[in-house]
């Protein structure tokens, strides 16, 4: 399936977490959602975020403070 | 919104500086994102919030922990010093471009944000009433109502803070 890209880069919370909410809306069920912040909250919050959405946090990574984090929707 | 099984979250928001304006509006946005039906009861100086015309400061007077970063260091204000005139306006261009350059969302951005989430907003009429606030100056779609109001909602909710 396809991959959506959303960069919120440069944002600072609640923004990312705001703005994944709002693109993963978008995704077909099923699909993937591919989130590059820069926010080192981020790290955790994506986390707690699928986890309250029922999405599942597939990985993240960490290039040098660019974190890009990989959510497949669920519901 | 309004599923029955939804986790829910009621805040009281009693303050209106700008700095104070940012922990209701962003834990009732990320709440709103996270699913949860969320309920705002603005009362006193967190009416401020409320107003079309957003005008809100901050102060260094009274506030010891406040340390604004300048130039690789961090200033403190003697009270003495934050009562002179302008100094409010001062610190407060100061925290607004602090905001703008570290990527957080202005309160303007939050408060659209968080109607756009449909977060149930109540204005209390009795403060409404003690400042002589006119509807018509308060943005649109919220509520006017009293603390019976909140307290009905409060007992329906998983969190209820007070800020």
């Amino acid at each position: 399936m396809s991959k959506t890209v959303l960069d919120v880069k440069g944002l600072n919370c609640p923004l990312p977490i705001l703005r994944t909410k709002k693109a993963i809306k978008d995704i077909p069920v099923g699909g993937e959602l591919e989130v590059v912040a820069t926010d080192p909250g981020s790290v955790k919050d994506m986390e707690a975020f699928c986890k309250q959405t029922n999405n599942e946090l597939k990985g993240w990574s960490d290039n040098g403070g660019v974190y890009t984090f990989n959510i497949v929707r669920k519901s | 919104m309004s599923d029955a099984n939804a986790k829910s979250m009621s805040m009281i928001v009693t303050k209106g500086t700008l700095d104070w304006a940012y922990p209701p509006l962003i834990l009732a946005n990320t709440a709103a994102s996270m699913g949860l039906e969320v309920t705002l009861f603005f009362t006193f100086y967190g009416l401020a919030l409320l107003k079309k015309d957003l005008n809100l400061k901050i102060t260094t007077l009274g506030n010891a922990a406040m340390e604004m970063p300048m130039m690789g260091m961090h200033m403190t204000m003697p009270n003495l010093i934050g009562a002179v005139p302008g100094m409010d306006s001062m610190a407060t261009s100061m925290m607004k471009s602090l905001i703008k350059k570290k990527g957080v969302a202005s309160i303007e951005e939050l408060r659209e944000m968080a109607v756009e989430q449909e977060v149930r907003m109540i204005a209390c009429q009795m403060t409404m009433d003690l400042f002589e606030y006119d509807q018509k100056d308060m943005i649109d779609g919220i509520e006017y109502a009293g603390a019976a109001t909140y307290i009905e909602r409060a007992t329906q909710c998983d969190i209820n803070l007070f800020i």
